[in-house]
């Protein structure tokens, strides 16, 4: 054993000593299995080493804001936009996009003032039993409240970030007083106590506990192509509808990445971005996981293509992460639990 | 033998305050105004989040101790088939952290999964009205605590029944009370301190706890923490949530402090080891064996097996030498905060004892508040002094010496290890503790008159003495480290994996199938050293 105190204390020892050498320090709130493929071939192509911590976007925030100047992160990455705003608020992120990024990312998808950009884009969708619900019958998020829908949705938690930016994106477009009409009506109409994750929500429908679920884009994705046969079983009972198309578009969200203010490696965390919003990367993010590229020629994963082209709310993102905090205090008087 | 402060309690007390520094960052919060998300939750959630915890409190006291006392008390007492395996085995669901039990009982219970499939083929029904209980529900949550959580009691109670003197029981035999007034009026009693410990152990685990509850759609205190935090983004609501949880748990420990304030029990643990204990046999010896298997089953077997069906048909990654840095940070993480921990509380429990001052007494209290604080609290609250302390180093060696010291305890092994200590330094606490309360004072006493100095005592009378203790101490941290989760996430240096971290990043993306593996290599992780260790202590006890 004395040999792990000897290794655990030269490891400790030398934790600090980071920077100055050809590498760039990573805190990502996106999944270890999301990102490090990417990481390991930019440093295959630039010979740059990559210091990866994940960890959830709170936790990371709270790490840049305690740890100030002396921070050794240079690269923040988050899977929504919200988090990004409130980490430009706190003063922890420095400006770092240029004009390429620019040219390449539609300006909703980025910072206006530069200091962070979408690397992917997921949808909050619908999905519909196929032999109950016919897709006619559906049109935007406001009709979930139709009393037609009565005991027929599934939505998880208000807890989960995703529907706290939905809700976020109603207050944007519809205001706070119409919001909370639409929250509770959509509490009312729920099949059941909110209870799991996203895949949760696909499955319930598909066992007939609920005919419609609003679910993130990525995950139906990787059920269809899931190893589990009772995932794709489940997959293929459902349907997907975009909805709002006849005005906003189907609520969307990014996950990003900005350059922190205490960045010793900026060059070196440009040329990151730049990588991973290369084509060959974005490439990547369509075909493993299914999240949209924000680059306009980069190919879709099959998966992607077979629900078609959508039209996305245009909404500036920024936006969710200034009315989050109003969006959850609206779910918790309608008892979104 | 009133004794002023010494360098003993000096140290002491130095060292408690010292550990407890991120308790202190938590209620320097506590000063600062409430602001208006306190209102909201006091007007909507607040009620409902503590009507929660007080009913998983009540059903996993029920659950954790009607798990834990009955083994416990057969393992300790009689000799059956099966004893020898089940004296460890019963320990095992200790290994499993409690969200991944819960993941794997809603792929076994939930609408579609193979339970609820096959009754509906059994009663040719497609129906959604066959009734089937919740798994996602308040009892659900319950259930599954209790199944992870029962090893405390039994740990502790197996060690208090087996240190039981057996004159005592054979005069309460003798006196003519059959084997359940002895068990009812002699044992328990006497083992209740024990049993109070791990179960303060169990409740306090289940009050910290966020991913199950979370996944089972069950609001409770720490929901409203989490929520605070993640959503509001209020460090300083979310602060003073955790004191008032604190408050609630000190409370708690109190009462039951003072409730047994009048009774002390001491016994003899060396009588006993040469007695032979009584052999069940027929339906005594199913009755213990199925008692014993019960926990084993539900809280270790069926979620094993689900999480092996996972790793081996499901999964899209496969056993590779990436898996074998995980078990080794794991293992050599956990190896080394156990190792800590226990001579830290140990050190705490034995100047409490020797020293006889208040102050001691108090700092030891407050050492062991950190288990009823979420793990993702501790880690904040850990963070902040010591990025304070590593910016205000940086700055002041910048000035005088013109060196940047940079973050030197940010980020690093040290700073995890250090709040490992904090949280789960109650664990040792109690089990050395519910050890050392057993042994008589007098015993220190006479060592004492025949010159004995404190390090002489403790090497000499406790640490022998102690040693199941100390080792059930060390078990249970290595174990908790193992699976502990919000605290490694956070505070972990670069490029630093764990096996818990590898888990839970794969159940956070809804790939249960591959969370399977590395929650599998947890609980292997975890059952070597129990199995060893256990069979030590078995050596000396059985």
């Amino acid at each position: 054993m004395k040999k792990s105190w000897i290794t655990l204390l030269i490891f400790t020892l030398s934790m600090p000593v980071y920077a100055a050498l050809d590498e760039v320090n990573v805190y990502s709130a996106r999944k270890e299995q999301l990102i490090k493929p990417l990481l390991t071939d930019f440093t295959r192509q630039t010979g740059i080493k990559v210091n990866l911590v994940t960890s959830k976007a709170d936790a990371l925030l709270k790490r840049l804001e305690s740890e100030g100047l002396n921070s050794p992160a240079d690269i923040l990455i988050t899977t929504d936009a919200g988090r990004l705003h409130r980490a430009k608020a706190a003063n922890v992120l420095q400006p770092s996009l240029n004009d390429n990024m620019k040219k390449l990312v539609p300006a909703h998808l980025r910072d206006a003032d530069g200091y962070w950009i979408g690397l992917t884009t997921r949808s909050r969708m619908m999905v519909y039993a196929k032999d109950r619900v016919q897709a006619s019958e559906l049109s935007t998020y406001e009709d979930l409240t139709d009393p037609k829908w009565k005991k027929r949705i599934c939505i998880r938690s208000s807890n989960n970030i995703y529907n706290q930016s939905l809700v976020a994106s109603m207050i944007a477009h519809k205001g706070e007083s119409e919001t909370a009409r639409w929250v509770e009506g959509l509490v009312n109409n729920m099949a059941r106590k909110p209870k799991g994750g996203d895949r949760d929500q696909v499955k319930a429908v598909a066992a007939g506990q609920c005919d419609i679920a609003v679910v993130n884009t990525y995950y139906l994705g990787q059920m269809i192509n899931s190893n589990d046969p009772k995932e794709v079983a489940a997959a293929n009972q459902v349907s997907v509808f975009w909805p709002n198309q006849s005005d906003r578009g189907a609520h969307i969200n990014v996950s990003g990445i900005a350059v922190t203010k205490a960045a010793k490696n900026k060059e070196n965390a440009i040329k990151l971005m730049e990588f991973l919003l290369s084509k060959e990367s974005q490439t990547w993010y369509a075909e493993t996981n299914n999240e949209y590229p924000v680059l306009a020629d980069a190919p879709w994963s099959d998966t992607l293509k077979t629900w078609g082209e959508f039209h996305g709310d245009g909404l500036n993102l920024t936006k969710l992460g200034d009315l989050n905090t109003q969006a959850i205090r609206i779910m918790d008087r309608a008892g979104w639990r | 033998m009133k004794k002023h402060f010494n360098l003993w309690s000096i140290l002491t007390i130095a060292t408690a305050l010292l550990l407890t520094v991120p308790l202190w960052v938590l209620v320097s919060f506590v000063f600062e105004p409430t602001n208006e998300n306190w209102t909201h939750l006091a007007d909507t959630l607040l009620p409902e989040y503590i009507i929660n915890s007080l009913w998983l409190m009540l059903g996993v006291s029920i659950g954790t101790l009607l798990l834990g006392i009955p083994s416990a008390w057969f393992i300790s007492q009689y000799h059956f088939v099966g004893k020898r395996v089940f004296h460890w085995a019963l320990l095992l669901p200790m290994a499993m952290p409690a969200y991944i039990i819960a993941y794997t009982y809603t792929g076994l219970l939930e609408f579609e999964g193979p339970v609820q499939s096959a009754l509906r083929t059994l009663f040719e029904t497609q129906t959604v009205n066959l009734w089937f209980p919740e798994i996602r529900s308040l009892g659900g949550a319950i259930v599954m605590f209790s199944l992870v959580l029962y090893p405390y009691v039994y740990l502790l109670a197996r060690s208090a029944f087996a240190n039981q003197s057996h004159s005592v029981m054979q005069a309460s035999r003798t006196l003519g009370a059959g084997p359940y007034k002895t068990f009812f009026k002699v044992a328990l009693p006497i083992a209740r301190p024990a049993i109070i410990a791990g179960l303060t152990l169990a409740l306090m685990e289940t009050l910290a706890d966020f991913g199950t509850v979370q996944h089972f759609g069950v609001a409770t205190f720490t929901t409203g923490i989490y929520r605070t935090w993640t959503g509001f983004g209020d460090t300083t609501t979310t602060a003073q949530l955790s004191i008032l949880l604190l408050v609630f748990v000190t409370v708690l420990m109190m009462v039951e402090f003072w409730s047994r304030k009048q009774a002390k029990y001491f016994t003899n643990p060396n009588q006993q080891s040469n007695l032979t204990l009584p052999t069940l046999t027929g339906g005594r010896a199913v009755g213990a064996f199925t008692l014993c298997l019960i926990p084993i089953l539900f809280g270790f077997i069926l979620p094993a097996l689900q999480l092996l069906d996972w790793s081996i048909n499901v999964a899209s990654t496969s056993l590779n030498s990436e898996f074998f840095t995980l078990v080794w940070n794991s293992f050599s993480l956990a190896f080394i905060t156990a190792l800590v921990t226990v001579s830290i509380a140990l050190l705490l429990l034995y100047a409490k004892r020797s020293q006889n001052n208040k102050m001691v007494d108090h700092s030891v209290r407050v050492a062991s508040l950190g288990y009823a604080i979420p793990g993702t609290v501790i880690a904040v609250a850990v963070m902040i002094p010591f990025a304070w302390f590593d910016n205000t180093l940086d700055a002041w060696s910048r000035e005088t010496l013109g060196i940047s010291t940079g973050l030197l305890l940010s980020g690093t092994l040290f700073a995890l290890i250090f709040a490992y200590s904090f949280r789960f330094l109650s664990v040792a606490l109690q089990s050395i503790g519910s050890g050392l309360s057993q042994i008589k004072p007098s015993m220190d006493e006479s060592a004492k008159t025949l010159g004995a100095s404190h390090w002489t005592i403790l090497k000499r009378i406790h640490i022998p003495l102690l040693s199941s203790s100390l080792v059930t101490a060390f078990i249970l941290v290595f174990v908790e480290v193992l699976k502990e989760l919000p605290t490694t996430l956070i505070l972990r240096p670069f490029n630093f994996n764990t096996l818990s971290v590898r888990a839970y990043e794969m159940a956070a993306d809804e790939r249960l199938a591959d969370a399977g593996l590395p929650a599998l290599l947890i609980v292997i992780t975890g059952l070597i050293p129990v199995i060893i260790l256990s069979k030590l202590i078995g050596k000396r006890h059985a």
